[in-house]
C-alpha cells in the first residue's frame, strides 16, 4: 500500500501488516515553501503551493474551489487513546491543511521509566510506542504523497526516559518533539538534576535527527494564576530552554519558542498581547516562532474558542509565526473530536490567508504604548536573570519558588512552584561518568571517551561497534505486542463491521462510538433547561446523556444546551434510498456556454398557482440563479395560462421551458406537466425545446414520468438548473 | 519567594539607558551565564535513561536495554557507560555485541566486566 486515491479508504489492517519491516522514509523537519502563489484572479504573498488533494473552506464553493495555503506549517493535536482512529482523522486532517501532527501522550506516561511497547489504549492521549509510531508514520507517508506536502509528526521527548524516546523518534522517522527540561522540573515534578542532564542528552539525538524542538513555556501561561502576568519569565524560560539547546548543537533554525498570547478577551486581548509578542520576537530573532494558540481561557463553548484563536491569528499576522498551532474548539470540554480539529484547521487557515500581507498596509508603532511596553517586558525578563544568576543559578531559583509565582516580576506573591534539587522522581539517579566512561554510539551527547580504545573514531564512536541503529536500521528490534488483552487487533475486531463503509454509524473520535450532539433552546431557567435537556436526549433514546455546555440567553426567558448521548443503531447504507446526484458545471463553464449560444428562458408559476418565491431564486441573479451565468430570462408571472408558455417561446424564439407548480392538490401539477408537453407537440416545438418543472413536491422522477426533460424540487440552485440546461442544449443542438 | 511589592521602576535603573540592541545582547549574556553550568553539569553525569538510549542504539530492543541497565546500576557500574561493558565484552570475548549483551542479561558476563574495570581503574 504506497498510492492511494481519495475514493479509497485508507486499510488500516494493510498499515499493520508487516510493520517489522517498514523503516521511514525519511528524518527531520519540513518547512513548507513560501513562496507567492497567484491562484485565479487572487496573488498571495504569505503563501506556499497548493495541494494535489484537499477540501477547501466552504465559501470556495463560489470561488472555483480554490485553496490557497498560507505560509506557516499548520499543526493539529490527534490522540483520542485509539492510534488506529486517530490515522483517520490524520488524513482528514491532512486534506483541511495540516502539515503538522501532533500526538498528546497518554496520562502517567512521563513518570515511566522506560519505554512502553505494543498498542494499548490511552487515556487523554495514547501511550507513545514503537509499534504506534511506525504504524501512524507509515500511514503519514501514504497520506503525505496524496496531498502532496510532507507531512511532520511530532510528539514529546520528556519524562524520565527523554533520551530513549528522542531514540525512538529518530529511529522511527520523528520529525519534530517538546524537549524543554523545565517542563518536567515545574510540572511533572521530575528531578531537576536529572531533567537536565537527561535533556542535553535528547537534545543531541534531536539535533542529529535533525528534528524541530518545541519548548514548553506556553505551560506557564496555562498554569499561573493571572497569565499576563508570567509575561516576564515566559521570555526567561525561553531563553534557557533555547540556548541550552544551541549549546547542544540544534540548528537555530530547528530552535522554536512555543509562545502562546497570554490573555485572551474580555481583557483587552491584542493590548496585552501584542506588546508580548513583539518583546518576544525582538529578543528571539534567531530562532523560530510556533505560535500556540491560547487555552487558560477556554470554557465550553466553541464559538468563544474560535474568536479568541482567530485574535491570536491576528496577532501571528502582526508578527509572525513559523509554526501556526491549532487548538480544537472543544478542548475546554472534552478530548478533541474528529470535527473539531478539523475546525479549528479551518480557522487557521482562513484567518491567515484572510490577512495575508497584512504587515505591507499597517505599521506598528515603534513610539508610545507599544514600544514602552515591550521594552518593559524585555527588561522585567532581563531583572528577574540577574536575580536567578545572584541566587545562585538556575536550581536554586527554582528551589526558591521564583518560576510561575503570580506576581508580575519583579513582584512576588509567594504562590510560585518550589522544587527540591534532591526531590522530584527520579532524585539521586545521576551517575559521574568515570574518565574511561565509553559509549560506542552516534550522536551521544557529554564526555565519551573513544580514544582508549581507538582515536581516530573520537567524531565518529558508534564505529567501533561497525555502526549503531541511526546508520543501520535493521539493527532496531521491533516489538509487537506485550499484552493480549488489551491492543490494537482486539479493538479493531470489535468495530470490525464498520470499517468497510457498509454500516456506518455517528461517530466523534472512535469508530462506532455513536456519539451525537444535540444543540437545545428550552424557554425557561438554566437549571430547568439542564435537567429538561437530560430528559429530552432521554426521549430520543440517546445512551448516557450528558451536557456538554450551556449558556444562558436571558436569566428567565431562555437558555442553550448542548448535550451529547450514544445513539446505539447501525444504519445498513444498502438500505438507504440515495437521492439522485446532481450534475453541476463550473460558472465559467456554463457562462462560456452560454456566450456562444443563444439560450432563452420562459418562466412562470403555472395554471391558479400565485407562488413566485422560489422560481424567482432559481432566476434572479441576485439570488445566485440561472442570469448569474448569461442566460436571459423573460418571467410571465403567477397563474400562467400553459398554452401561453409555449406560445411565448415561439414568439420569443426561447429554447427553456420553467414552470413552476406549487400547488399539488388533486395532482394538479402532474396535470399540467403533460398538458404542457402535449401542448408542445402538438405546436410541433417540442424537440427543440428544454421543458423543465419545478416545485417543492417535484422530484426528478416524477417530472419525467409526466413527460418534462427534468424536474427540481427543494433546495435546488440556478446553478443545477444552469448545468441541466447545458448538458440538454448539448444533446439537442450539437445533433 | 517572599511576598514583595513591584519595585521595576527602581531596579531597572541601570537598564534604562541602554539602547534596544544593548539590551538584546545583554539579556543573551545572562542566558549564558544561566545555562552553562547547566551545560557542564550534564556533560560530566549520565543516567539510567541515557544509558538504554545507548544500547537501544546499539541493537537491543526496551526490554533488554531495561535488564542490562538495571544489572550494572546494581553494579555500580552506570559510570563506565553501559555500551562501554557490552562492547567491552564483545571485544574480549570475541562475540557479537548482540552476543556480549545477552550475557549482561543473564547476568553471566557481570562479574568479569565488573573485575576487568576494578583491575584497570
Amino acid at each position: 500500500m504506497n498510492k492511494i486515491q481519495p475514493n479509497e479508504k485508507l486499510n488500516i489492517h494493510e498499515i499493520l501488516k508487516d510493520l517489522e519491516l517498514y523503516h521511514p522514509k525519511r528524518r527531520g523537519w519540513t518547512w513548507r515553501t513560501i513562496e507567492p502563489q497567484k491562484i485565479g484572479d487572487f496573488t498571495y504573498v504569505q503563501a506556499s503551493p497548493s495541494l494535489k488533494n484537499f477540501v477547501p473552506l466552504p465559501s470556495a464553493r463560489n470561488l472555483n474551489n480554490i485553496d490557497p495555503q498560507p505560509d506557516a506549517v499548520i499543526t493539529t493535536e490527534i490522540a483520542s487513546g485509539r492510534f488506529e482512529d486517530d490515522i483517520r482523522r490524520m488524513r482528514m486532517a491532512a486534506y483541511h491543511g495540516a502539515d503538522h501532527i501532533m500526538v498528546i501522550r497518554t496520562a502517567g506516561q512521563s513518570h515511566f521509566d522506560g519505554l512502553l511497547e505494543g498498542t494499548p489504549q490511552g487515556v487523554g492521549g495514547i501511550p507513545v510506542t514503537r509499534k504506534q509510531l511506525r504504524a501512524q508514520r507509515r500511514a503519514l507517508d501514504i497520506i503525505e504523497e496524496e496531498v502532496g506536502r510532507p507531512i511532520n509528526y511530532h510528539s514529546y521527548v520528556s519524562g524520565v526516559a527523554g533520551p530513549e524516546i528522542a531514540v525512538l523518534f529518530t529511529e522511527e522517522g520523528v520529525n519534530g518533539a517538546h524537549q524543554d527540561p523545565q517542563y518536567n522540573v515545574l510540572y511533572r515534578n521530575i528531578n531537576m538534576i536529572r531533567s537536565f542532564v537527561d535533556a542535553a542528552e535528547s537534545k543531541k539525538i534531536m539535533a542529529y535527527a535533525e528534528m524541530a524542538q518545541i519548548d514548553g513555556a506556553h505551560n506557564a501561561n496555562a498554569t499561573a494564576r493571572d497569565a499576563w502576568k508570567v509575561m516576564p519569565e515566559l521570555l526567561v524560560q525561553h531563553i534557557i530552554n533555547s540556548k541550552l539547546s544551541e549549546k547542544i548543537g540544534i540548528k537555530k533554525s530547528n530552535i522554536c519558542l512555543s509562545t502562546v498570547p497570554p490573555a485572551a478577551s474580555p481583557t483587552p486581548d491584542i493590548k496585552l498581547n501584542l506588546p508580548y509578542a513583539v518583546a518576544l520576537r525582538e529578543f528571539f530573532s534567531d530562532y523560530k516562532m510556533r505560535a500556540q494558540m491560547n487555552t487558560k481561557y477556554m470554557d465550553s463553548s466553541t464559538r468563544e474558542a474560535t474568536v479568541t484563536h482567530v485574535l491570536n491569528l491576528l496577532i501571528s499576522r502582526l508578527t509572525s509565526a513559523d509554526i501556526q498551532s491549532t487548538i480544537t474548539p472543544d478542548e475546554g470540554r472534552n478530548v478533541p473530536w474528529h470535527i473539531y480539529n478539523i475546525e479549528a484547521l479551518d480557522t487557521a487557515k482562513q484567518a491567515m490567508i484572510g490577512m495575508d500581507d497584512l504587515l505591507s498596509m499597517v505599521n506598528l508603532k515603534d513610539v508610545g504604548y507599544l514600544y514602552d511596553k515591550k521594552r518593559e517586558i524585555q527588561e522585567r525578563a532581563i531583572l528577574m536573570m540577574e536575580e536567578i544568576i545572584e541566587m545562585g543559578g538556575y536550581f536554586k531559583a527554582v528551589e526558591a519558588g521564583m518560576f510561575v509565582d503570580s506576581g508580575e516580576y519583579p513582584a512576588r506573591n509567594d504562590d510560585g512552584i518550589s522544587r527540591e534539587q534532591d526531590g522530584g522522581v527520579g532524585a539521586g539517579t545521576v551517575v559521574k561518568r568515570d574518565n574511561d566512561y565509553l559509549a560506542p554510539v552516534t550522536a551521544h551527547f557529554g564526555y565519551n571517551n573513544v580514544e582508549q580504545y581507538n582515536p581516530e573514531f573520537v567524531d565518529n564512536p558508534s564505529l567501533l561497534i561497525d555502526g549503531c541503529t541511526f546508520e543501520k536500521p535493521d539493527m532496531i528490534q521491533f516489538i509487537d505486542e506485550l499484552d493480549d488483552s488489551d491492543n490494537v487487533y482486539l479493538r479493531m475486531e470489535k468495530t470490525e463491521k464498520y470499517r468497510t463503509g457498509d454500516i456506518v454509524k455517528p461517530e466523534v473520535e472512535w469508530l462506532g462510538d455513536g456519539t451525537v450532539v444535540v444543540d437545545l433552546f428550552f424557554p425557561t431557567s438554566i437549571r430547568i433547561a439542564e435537567a429538561a435537556a437530560i430528559e429530552a436526549g432521554k426521549k430520543m433514546n440517546l445512551l448516557d446523556v450528558e451536557v456538554i455546555h450551556k449558556e444562558v440567553l436571558h436569566p428567565s426567558e431562555g437558555t442553550r444546551v448542548q448535550i451529547k448521548g450514544t445513539f446505539n443503531l447501525d444504519i445498513d447504507v444498502k438500505s438507504l434510498v440515495l437521492p439522485e446526484e446532481v450534475m453541476v458545471h463550473s460558472a465559467e463553464e456554463i457562462t462560456e456556454y452560454v456566450k456562444k449560444h443563444h439560450i432563452k428562458v420562459i418562466a412562470g408559476t403555472a395554471g391558479n398557482d400565485e407562488h413566485s418565491v422560489g422560481i424567482r431564486e432559481v432566476l434572479d441573479i441576485k439570488h445566485g440563479g440561472v442570469e448569474k451565468y448569461g442566460i436571459k430570462y423573460e418571467y410571465l408571472g403567477t397563474s400562467v395560462p400553459i398554452e401561453k408558455f409555449v406560445d411565448a417561446a415561439i414568439e420569443t424564439n426561447s429554447t427553456v421551458i420553467m414552470m413552476s407548480t406549487i400547488i399539488s392538490h388533486d395532482d394538479i401539477h402532474y396535470k399540467s406537466m403533460k398538458k404542457l408537453h402535449n401542448y408542445a407537440v402538438e405546436k410541433g416545438v417540442r424537440d427543440k425545446l428544454i421543458l423543465i418543472a419545478g416545485g417543492t413536491q417535484v422530484t426528478p422522477e416524477i417530472a419525467r414520468k409526466n413527460y418534462m426533460d427534468q424536474g427540481f424540487g427543494r433546495g435546488t440552485k440556478g446553478i443545477h438548473i444552469a448545468s441541466f440546461i447545458l448538458d440538454k442544449h448539448k444533446e439537442i443542438y450539437s445533433k | 519567594m517572599k511576598e514583595r511589592v513591584d519595585d521595576f521602576s527602581t531596579r531597572r535603573e541601570h537598564l534604562k539607558k541602554m539602547s534596544d540592541a544593548e539590551l538584546k545582547t545583554y539579556f543573551l549574556e545572562l542566558s549564558e551565564k544561566i545555562v552553562n553550568p547547566l551545560y557542564d553539569l550534564a556533560y560530566e553525569n549520565t543516567s539510567k535513561s541515557i544509558e538504554r538510549s545507548v544500547l537501544l542504539r546499539m541493537g537491543f530492543s526496551s526490554i533488554e536495554a531495561k535488564a542490562i541497565v538495571d544489572h550494572l546500576d546494581e553494579k555500580n557500574l552506570l559510570r563506565k557507560g553501559a555500551g562501554h561493558s557490552v562492547y567491552l565484552l564483545s571485544k574480549q570475548h570475541k562475540i557479537s555485541i548482540r552476543e556480549a549483551g545477552e550475557l549482561l542479561i543473564s547476568g553471566e558476563g557481570l562479574d568479569y566486566v565488573k573485575e576487568y574495570f576494578l583491575n584497570h581503574e
